[in-house]
């Protein structure tokens, strides 16, 4: 086994007991940083398998975005465990034996029958000045420059959609919002009036008389 | 429209983000005012109000007469007073004591005093590390006086044309 | 260098064992330097703030209080880490180790000068930087989560929510620095600035020079930014609950991040290790001498500088101001520069592409 083959095991180790940690454990905190744990090691894995890109760009939107908005939301969620938790051992076999069948069908399109050292030789490993990102991104805008677009503009949608489905502005009279914009354009100028004028005495005021 | 351009260029120009970094960096190379404090020292007024103490006349007699106007005009009731009469016959404290625990040192105490006996010092570099000491007898007090009388008699000529 | 201790090692040792022995030798020669600087630039922040605010800092603890940060380190490993009933210990205990660690780990494909002084040059480094760095706010979210505090939890959410709203502005100021590297292997970035002052990137991509610097400074939740600790609201923000060393790794982890981005800062908009002077005709060959780390070091000096600078200067923002500052003034002036960038590079303009 090659120093290589031991850092695969272990991070395919720790992906598969931190998926399964993820699916049965109480917290929903926690089940969210046991699928973080596990998409670290799973973008280890695609280091140890020389795609670079992918691996790190799974951290950067999977691990460094996504998954913060959702521990943003389940840490603020006050989320029942015990209601959600209750029908687990009794949906446990079914669970397990769905489990088996998906395992089944795909060792049997996936498995070695189709894809083994048998059929196909061990990639040849990438010469130093091999760069992942750019075999990516050549096919990615040439050939298939317009499924490309398609999907941009797909979630440029979305991103539309969801503003608009969020951006509930009630009328001024209910409710009073701050309007950032005018409040950096204001000027001093525009608040108040400096006034210069000398140190005056007013002589009407009655003087206090003293004890006697 | 000269205002929306005028305002763009104030804001993608960071004039004043800039404007406020040169005010901080003229204050980097300012002369600094911090005082080292057991190597250096800021001056101190006569009036200073530090560790207190009992003075005596020139012959040595004892000034303070047991009038118990300091213990009356203390606000924090720090000083315990008990007086008799001497052989002699005159009137002079058997105790008096200061804690300086309780003691906010206000100096009423040195402005009640008829005769200038109770006044506060210019030292206040003393300090406690037991409950016992912190309430000062006559005897420490006379003590203190008699070390100091001549920065005391400094400090009250300077300050007696105020009083 | 390290080829050679290897390629020793290996004579006498098994593979993995010297490949193990070299990456540990590699770490600690990265690691041990950046505490020390680490530990030396908080001595140095409270020295500036000090004299911007006329005072003069520390200056007891050794001549002018050059060994207070030893004491300071002295004082915080000997203070108990005390342990909040109802916290969430793993995470509670686990949280400043995942602050750290990609404040650490994110050294690995920095390059220090022109001999290849990298533990690992590999060719998305500008990808790896931005991916582990992302990691970093899992220690503050935890943090936060983990102290069953309201206080520390208020300032989770808060820096959760700035750190992904910079970190796309950030991204996107890299991706103008791709643009006109055409690389995203640190040392390449750096040789394709070569050729003096005016070659250096941050004349033509001078509004990302800013928008990367002030992503930092949100990045790092330093001031202005600092509404995660925000003393005056919120305490010490998601650090509250922690103490002793447990307190003083959240602290070493913020300031080798302020370190790391301004070393990055400096590789990709200030040239790198490249001296100032190259195609001045006198003063390149009077400083020819001097080796290229010694640049970079000064250009990371001034960068931080400037952290601390703007922490002395500036008041702190207002959450609100700070969202709309990166959504809505930040990310449309990267995208608008990645079209000039793009402009740029279809003209062939300058002294950039070519």
């Amino acid at each position: 086994m090659t120093f290589l083959e031991f850092i695969f095991y272990v991070l395919a180790t720790i992906a598969s007991i931190s998926a399964l940690m993820m699916i049965s454990v109480k917290n929903p905190v926690k089940a969210a940083l046991w699928l973080v744990l596990s998409f670290i090691a799973t973008a280890g894995v695609w280091l140890t398998a020389q795609a670079e890109f992918l691996g790190l760009v799974l951290i950067l939107v999977y691990v460094g975005a996504l998954m913060v908005l959702f521990l943003f939301v389940v840490m603020m969620l006050d989320i029942n465990v015990s209601q959600i938790k209750e029908k687990f051992a009794s949906y446990l076999p079914i669970g397990i034996l769905t489990s088996i069948a998906v395992f089944i069908i795909l060792y049997m399109v996936v498995g070695p029958g189709h894809f083994g050292l048998e059929k196909y030789l061990p990639p040849e490993p990438f010469s130093a000045g091999y760069s992942n990102t750019e075999a990516l991104a050549i096919p990615l805008y040439t050939e298939h420059a317009y499924a490309f677009i398609l999907a941009a503009v797909l979630l440029l949608v979305g991103i539309v959609a969801a503003i608009t489905l969020t951006l509930r502005r009630q009328s001024t009279t209910m409710v009073l919002y701050q309007d950032i914009d005018k409040q950096v354009k204001t000027n001093a100028k525009d608040r108040f009036k400096m006034v210069k004028m000398d140190a005056v005495v007013e002589h009407d005021i009655p003087k206090v008389e003293e004890d006697k | 429209m000269i205002a929306f351009v005028k305002h763009q260029i104030k804001t993608f120009g960071l004039i004043e983000l800039f404007q406020g970094l040169v005010l901080t960096g003229k204050y980097f190379f300012k002369k600094k005012i911090t005082v080292r404090y057991p190597e250096e020292k800021t001056p101190l007024s006569p009036r200073f109000r530090g560790h207190h103490a009992l003075r005596r006349y020139d012959n040595g007699e004892e000034r303070c007469i047991a009038c118990k106007l300091c213990e009356a005009v203390c606000p924090a009731n720090a000083i315990t007073i008990e007086s008799e009469e001497r052989e002699d016959g005159s009137r002079r404290t058997t105790q008096y004591d200061i804690d300086m625990f309780k003691c906010i040192y206000c100096g009423f105490c040195e402005e009640a005093c008829p005769v200038d006996a109770v006044v506060e010092t210019r030292v206040f570099e003393y300090e406690f590390h037991e409950r016992g000491p912190s309430i000062i007898t006559k005897e420490r007090l006379l003590e203190f006086g008699d070390q100091h009388e001549a920065q005391i008699a400094a400090d009250r000529a300077v300050d007696a044309k105020y009083r | 260098m390290f080829d050679l201790l290897q390629s020793w090692l290996s004579s006498f040792l098994y593979d993995w064992l010297a490949i193990l022995i070299t990456l540990v030798i590699q770490a600690v020669a990265v690691v041990l330097p950046l505490m020390l600087a680490v530990a030396y630039l908080t001595l140095a922040e409270r020295k500036v703030i000090g004299f911007m605010q006329v005072r003069m800092g520390p200056n007891r603890v050794g001549y002018l209080g050059m060994l207070q940060p030893i004491a300071d380190a002295l004082k915080l490993m000997l203070k108990e880490i005390v342990l909040p009933s109802q916290a969430n210990l793993y995470l509670f205990i686990i949280a400043p180790v995942l602050a750290i660690a990609p404040a650490i780990a994110a050294w690995a494909v920095i390059p220090f000068n022109e001999d290849g002084m990298v533990v690992s040059n590999i060719n998305a480094g500008v990808l790896y930087v931005l991916a582990i760095s992302s990691i970093g706010v899992y220690g503050i979210i935890i943090s936060g989560w983990a102290s069953n505090s309201k206080y520390a939890f208020l300032g989770a959410m808060r820096a959760s929510a700035q750190k992904i709203s910079y970190e796309i502005a950030m991204g996107f100021a890299l991706v103008t620095v791709l643009m006109v590297a055409g690389s995203m292997n640190l040392t390449e970035i750096v040789e394709g600035q070569r050729g003096g002052l005016v070659n250096w990137y941050w004349i033509p991509l001078l509004p990302m020079f800013f928008v990367y610097f002030i992503s930092g400074l949100a990045e790092t939740n330093r001031a202005p930014f600092d509404v995660a600790e925000g003393e005056s609201e919120i305490v010490a923000g998601f650090h509250v609950e922690y103490s002793g060393m447990a307190f003083a790794v959240f602290f070493l982890a913020e300031y080798a991040m302020m370190i790391l981005i301004s070393f990055m800062t400096a590789i990709m908009f200030l040239g790198g290790w490249l001296s100032p002077f190259e195609g001045i005709p006198v003063l390149e060959t009077a400083f020819a001498w001097v080796n290229g780390f010694v640049w970079l070091a000064l250009k990371v000096a001034f960068l931080l500088f400037l952290f601390l600078w703007f922490r002395a200067t500036f008041p702190r923002y207002r959450y609100d101001q700070i969202m709309r500052l990166g959504w809505k003034v930040l990310i449309p002036l990267t995208i608008v520069w990645v079209f000039v960038v793009m402009l740029m590079k279809y003209t062939n303009f300058g002294p950039w592409f070519n």
